[in-house]
């Protein structure tokens, strides 16, 4: 993992003692309230509807087991003793007083851990794929990549005050984990035939009130580029980018609206003047970041064993779990292993402090002591040797975090919705329970399959809803909650956007709107067809008519 | 109470009267000072009329108004200055990194408008020299932020070396 230096720790010193500043400056009414809110958004501070919500970053999802155990004291110390993980890789508190974050700030920094920039009108924290470096199925390892992003990124003077937030992320894998199409900068990185690096970039992606797709920018730019391209696009967003309209601010309305053709041609003409410039990057640089990446110490190992094989015959708990939340490592004799935050009754991404204790003892018994967090609200364990998932599981069972739904259709994303959240239009937790109580059985879940189920509280679409191969959008009907169902989106290389399905539902009736849609889906699928194929072989009309059929 | 200061956070003499963007050259001329900053649009329409006017003229853009509109110019202009409407609206920011960098402009900008204490270290990073502080502003507090860090990681008009080509960091 990366590791601050005295200019990290320097600056974050710094940080901490600035908000500090502003926070005693707001609290004795020297600052007013609309001054200070950029203030405290850029340091992860929301004021929300029961209590301030605060969120903390965790840099493309690469959390440390020393790390997770010092949220899990903060958690107690300053919260109530439980976190919740996030689409963007983060972690929030939903119940810190406002007067305290300095003091989180200060914790957070003796295990170099920030709050930087995780709201507000700037560049937000960088994202990648959560198997980046251990994938069997990678072509580069994102991790280099996102912290140089993130060093450049934070406290860039010229960019804290863009029209709208600003989300960048990274891929490394074949398969795309993180979302990398929906995101204002989406970067894929490349080979060329000379087997140079560099990275295809996409621009003008995004969900919220208008979802729309990232565009090719550029299809291959050399890596010591990099810095300098993004500053070209931040640059011409920052001047020309919508400030007349909250709603139509984000960079992709600007794409939309001069096309990509034209802003690919404002961005390369910006370019001609940076680039080669001292933004370049070196390959000393490069090379230093890639320093804090190093293969760990892997043993030689047999990738069977007999132990693991037997169980898989005998143990239907181990071996369900087996198969959804455990994958092939890039190493023989090595697994990823998903924590599946998704047990039914606990809302989707929460952990306890003792949860969290618990996962940050087994990261360093069953790995080096590292984990990740994924865009679907769960967290990795990265090297895990198979001759340990016995052990593992048994673990994971007693602490309720076995549950193998992984990539299956409880394993929902959902945002804190209408219980937490100022924003949101609707409750997003209960409906996400109620679907999963109604869906609860392992038998039932693999034979429907892989499926994803995205919901949101509102447009803002924390929840990735435009993206869920079912998503769910809770909407305000006459001061009543009420939830819009789209089908067909989906977050990887194919990136699609659902399309509406029809009139909204009240809350109680989403568990057989689910119910239908499965059904019509298992009654059509040809043989080993998914969810989403068949969707997209049929369209959306034959789901229209099943779900919205009058009862005879 | 004088409300300038430079990027040591000094205060400044202010001989300079900022004319509002619908000034004409008659009120231009007619100004009360030796020393005025027009708007863009004014010296673009005006430019000869305004410099037979005896007066020592600059410019102003505001938040919408971009660069080319004076760059032509720059070289007899002594002083840009960069309007912020709203201390959120950073269009300047990038207006005075494009000033400096690609025109090549060494003279003084000045930030006007809603110029706000917590804003002061990231303008003077983009090529600001000069802070015409908003009323609310207390002037010991404005002093102190331009030591609000010691750096930054990226490249910057202020700082053109990025961190990582300013020092030797080590690695893992």
């Amino acid at each position: 993992m990366y590791r601050y230096d005295d200019h990290d720790r320097q600056m974050q010193r710094e940080r901490v003692a600035q908000f500090r500043d502003q926070t005693r400056r707001f609290l004795a009414g020297e600052l007013e309230p609309a001054q200070f809110l950029p203030l405290r958004l850029q340091n992860g501070l929301y004021i929300q509807r029961l209590a301030p919500m605060f969120r903390i970053a965790v840099p493309y999802g690469c959390l440390s087991s020393k790390q997770l155990r010092k949220l899990a004291w903060i958690t107690r110390h300053f919260d109530k003793g439980y976190a919740h993980f996030s689409t963007r890789q983060n972690v929030q508190l939903n119940w810190p007083k406002l007067p305290e974050v300095p003091d989180i700030l200060e914790h957070l920094l003796e295990v170099e851990m920030h709050a930087n920039q995780t709201s507000g009108n700037c560049i937000r924290n960088t994202t990648t794929d959560q198997f980046a470096g251990v994938s069997p199925y990678e072509i580069e390892d994102s991790r280099p990549w996102c912290e140089i992003i993130r060093q450049w990124s934070t406290f860039h003077p010229e960019f804290a005050h863009l029209p709208r937030k600003f989300k960048i992320a990274v891929c490394g894998t074949e398969h795309d984990q993180a979302a990398v199409q929906v995101h204002d900068i989406g970067l894929y990185i490349v080979k060329s035939a000379a087997g140079e690096i560099g990275f295809q970039v996409l621009v003008g992606g995004g969900l919220g009130r208008t979802p729309v797709i990232g565009s090719v920018i550029r299809e291959f730019l050399p890596w010591q580029h990099l810095l300098s391209y993004l500053e070209a696009i931040v640059r011409i967003y920052n001047q020309e980018g919508r400030r007349d309209n909250k709603f139509k601010a984000r960079i992709k309305i600007l794409v939309k609206e001069l096309g990509i053709d034209v802003f690919r041609d404002k961005v390369e003409a910006e370019w001609l003047h940076c680039k080669d410039g001292p933004a370049t990057l070196t390959l000393a640089e490069f090379q230093r970041c890639k320093s804090f990446f190093p293969e760990p110490a892997y043993e030689v190992l047999t990738d069977v064993n007999a132990e693991v094989e037997n169980l898989l015959t005998q143990d239907v708990l181990f071996s369900q779990w087996h198969e959804r939340n455990v994958r092939a490592h890039k190493k023989p004799g090595y697994r990823i292993v998903t924590l599946c935050l998704k047990a039914t009754g606990s809302a989707p991404g929460d952990l306890s402090a003792e949860q969290m204790e618990f996962v940050a003892d087994l990261a360093e018994r069953y790995g080096f002591g590292e984990l990740r967090v994924t865009h679907e609200q769960n967290l990795v364990l990265t090297d895990v040797r198979v001759s340990d998932l016995p052990a593992l599981h048994k673990a994971l069972k007693n602490e309720h975090l076995a549950t193998p739904y992984t990539g299956l259709l409880n394993d929902m994303i959902s945002c804190p919705g209408g219980d937490y959240c100022s924003l949101a239009n609707a409750k997003s937790i209960p409906v996400a329970e109620s679907i999963q109580r109604r869906f609860d059985d392992f038998d039932r879940l693999k034979n429907i399959g892989e499926m994803t189920i995205n919901i949101s509280g509102c447009m803002n679409a924390c929840g990735h809803h435009h993206v869920g191969n079912i998503g769910i959008l809770g909407v305000d009907k006459k001061g009543e909650e009420f939830y819009q169902i789209t089908l067909g989106g989906a977050a990887n290389r194919y990136t699609a956007l659902g399309k509406v399905l029809g009139p909204s539902f009240a809350q109680d009736e989403i568990p057989d709107v689910i119910e239908k849609i499965v059904e019509l889906y298992l009654a059509k699928r040809l043989d080993g067809e998914r969810f989403i194929d068949t969707v997209n072989r049929l369209g959306i009309e034959p789901f229209k008519e099943h779900v919205y059929a009058k009862a005879d | 109470m004088p409300r300038l200061i430079d990027r040591t956070g000094t205060v400044q003499p202010n001989p300079w009267e900022l004319l509002p963007r619908d000034a004409t050259v008659e009120t231009a001329l007619a100004a009360a000072s030796e020393h005025i900053i027009v708007n863009a649009l004014l010296w673009g329409e005006h430019k000869a009329a305004l410099k037979q006017g005896g007066k020592q003229v600059a410019v102003w853009l505001d938040s919408d108004q971009t660069v080319d509109l004076i760059a032509a110019d720059l070289a007899e202009l002594p002083l840009v200055a960069l309007n912020f409407p709203g201390f959120m609206d950073g269009r300047a920011y990038s207006t005075s990194v494009l000033l400096r960098r690609h025109c090549g402009y060494s003279g003084e900008i000045r930030a006007i408008g809603d110029v706000l204490r917590d804003q002061l270290f990231y303008m003077k990073r983009c090529g600001f020299t000069m802070f015409d502080l908003k009323d609310s502003v207390k002037l010991e507090d404005a002093q102190r932020a331009f030591s609000d860090y010691s750096g930054t990681y990226a490249s910057t008009v202020e700082e053109p070396q990025p961190l990582f080509r300013r020092v030797q960091r080590a690695g893992a």
